[in-house]
């Protein structure tokens, strides 16, 4: 019998991520999308950066922040006893900043794609803005929070480079899929590293099942309602 | 006043500066895009916030700079339709005109029951549980304006409403949208760029360009005598030329080399106009024929196009539109001058419109 602990590590690091990430991609999203021109550019690169950065240059931030030996770190230390980095939940910090940008900008394409004039029909309609944003707003852009949720929780099940430099790779402690996969290979376990190949695959396969899934609901549902919809 | 309307504002490169009133009538903003008319109509709705003036309608006052009064959209109570629509494609039929009820103070099933009164109105039955999208074109104006009559606004504005149609549809819609008005009681505003569509529809007449009115009137005064360059443009006259006064009975035409006898010239005058229908043609020179060379002929079954500019100018190279000329002239009036290179109008006092900007 294998030990299942990298499946069940990497499925609850990413959850908790995609939760994280769920919420904050979407605040982002939407507030981004209302900025002024050139402040939304800046604010754009910088939420994009993890996306286009090698996951190891985001692992060595990470670090940087989190170390025990660097201020931030250090404070966490003193002050909750506790250090961040090489435990299993630091890979949830890993996983949520590199998966961040895929929800981010999924959101964001469709929070922008929204048509303003069905806010502002509501608003002369006498509709309140919580409504018109939890009522028309939200299921307008419901495929793409769908896709980026799904994306989201596809990459931080995958992430191998941030998390093996701020995790590590300790066998039932910090080990996930990927990580035990390097491990396994780099030990001469053929067999072992290719079932864990496998497992990743039927999962990959799943999610990117959805993804189609949900994009050819989208444009079934599409049509002249959507007169200047792109593909977020 | 039902309708008393003075805004500013500045949109970097583009100015709008707006005084309209109306009294409970169909008025329409008549301009080519751009020119500030949707503009007007967002303000008056509260979605966009003028620099300055005020916003009146039926003597509530829904935005005044200086008393510091800018009522939310939801407050001000006016009906807006959009040119795509603008129905929520995740409601229903039903849901989408009930949303239209959320001011009313009705319940649950009051609402339910007006809903279908209104699904009856506009000939939409069995549609109730339709998405927009599955609609058609003229379903769905008729579904955006059921939602609208239903709220009971105290203006109701069309921002051109047929722009998404196709011909056929759009005189249909027209019909219905009449009733419409018919059956309205306060003002309604049409911002249009089709003359036709306007003159059929509306009352008075708001020429706009560049973000100010134009000119005003009811539409028999727009449309038989524009006083301005951009009215007389907008309502199809094409035959222009630079004028200037020469006494109280004559005027210069600078481009067609011409000074005409009118009956009264309104000292600041800058165009004469020259209409394109039942215009009399001559051989030889006398008073107020202007001569023309003929540069096209085009037979229009009773009637011939003529495509003529002034003798000093090169046809295939005109400098701008001033002394071209795309006139109509019937068969009969035309069959004298069968191939000639030039002939002379008969500029009558009911061919020649005087404009002062």
């Amino acid at each position: 019998m294998m030990d299942l602990f990298p499946l069940w590590n990497s499925i609850r690091i990413a959850l908790i991520s995609v939760i994280i990430v769920f919420f904050s991609g979407i605040l982002c999203a939407y507030y981004v999308a209302k900025l002024p021109r050139l402040l939304k550019g800046f604010i754009d690169v910088l939420l994009t950066l993890p996306l286009v950065l090698p996951p190891t240059v985001v692992g060595y931030f990470i670090l940087v922040v989190f170390a025990p030996a660097r201020p931030f770190g250090g404070w966490i230390l003193t002050t909750f006893d506790t250090k961040i980095v090489m435990t299993w939940y630091s890979a949830i910090i890993a996983s949520s900043v590199v998966a961040f940008p895929l929800m981010y900008r999924t959101v964001r394409g469709a929070f922008e794609s929204f048509d303003e004039t069905l806010r502002y029909s509501g608003q002369t309609l006498g509709l309140s803005n919580t409504f018109i944003f939890w009522r028309i707003e939200m299921p307008y852009c419901k495929q793409g929070i769908i896709a980026g949720t799904v994306l989201t929780f596809a990459r931080a099940l995958g992430e191998y480079g941030a998390t093996s430099m701020v995790a590590g790779y300790t066998p039932g402690r910090t080990a996930t899929i990927s990580t035990t996969v390097y491990q396994l290979w780099r030990t001469d376990d053929d067999a072992g590293a290719f079932r864990w190949v496998l497992i990743n695959l039927a999962i990959s396969t799943v999610v990117l099942l959805a993804v189609n899934f949900i994009e050819k609901n989208e444009r079934a549902y599409g049509g002249k309602v959507f007169p200047s919809r792109g593909n977020g | 006043m039902a309708l008393d309307i003075d805004i500013k504002k500045d949109l970097g490169g583009f100015k709008l500066d707006v005084n309209i009133k109306a009294e409970d009538e169909v008025l329409a903003l008549l301009g080519a895009s751009g020119c500030g008319k949707s503009m007007t109509l967002r303000a008056i709705a509260g979605i966009v916030t003028p620099d300055e003036g005020h916003i009146i309608v039926n003597g509530r006052t829904l935005f005044d700079s200086g008393k510091k009064i800018n009522l939310t959209p939801q407050q001000r109570r006016v009906g807006l339709l959009f040119q795509n629509y603008a129905l929520f494609p995740n409601m229903t039929v039903e849901q989408n005109i009930i949303t239209g009820m959320t001011n009313l103070e009705l319940t649950k099933a009051q609402k339910k029951q007006r809903c279908a009164e209104m699904i009856e109105k506009f000939y939409l039955n069995g549609l109730d549980d339709h998405k927009p999208a599955q609609l058609s074109g003229g379903q769905q104006q008729r579904v955006a304006l059921a939602r609208i009559m239903v709220s009971e606004p105290s203006i109701l504005m069309l921002d051109e409403p047929f722009s998404a149609l196709d011909s056929f549809l759009r005189w249909e819609l027209e019909q219905e949208l009449m009733s419409v008005l018919e059956d309205f009681k306060g003002t309604a505003l049409i911002v249009s760029h089709n003359r036709d569509e306007v003159y059929r529809i509306s009352d008075h007449i708001a020429v706009i360009h560049e973000g100010h009115v134009d000119s005003y009137g009811t539409k028999n005064e727009i449309f038989t005598k524009p006083t301005t360059y951009q009215s007389a443009l907008l309502t199809g006259i094409r035959n222009f030329s630079r004028a200037t006064y020469v006494d109280s009975e004559h005027v210069l035409a600078q481009d067609w080399n011409a000074t005409l006898k009118v009956d009264h010239c309104p000292r600041d005058i800058r165009f004469v106009a020259l209409k394109a229908q039942h215009l009399k043609l001559m051989d030889r020179e006398g008073e107020n024929a202007v001569k023309f060379m003929v540069s096209r002929s085009i037979d229009n079954l009773t009637e011939q196009i003529l495509l003529m500019h002034t003798p000093g100018m090169d046809s295939n190279n005109p400098v701008d539109d001033f002394g071209q000329l795309n006139v109509r002239v019937a068969d009969y009036e035309w069959k004298p001058f069968v191939g000639a290179e030039s002939v002379y109008i008969n500029i009558r006092k009911d061919d020649l419109l005087l404009l002062t900007r």
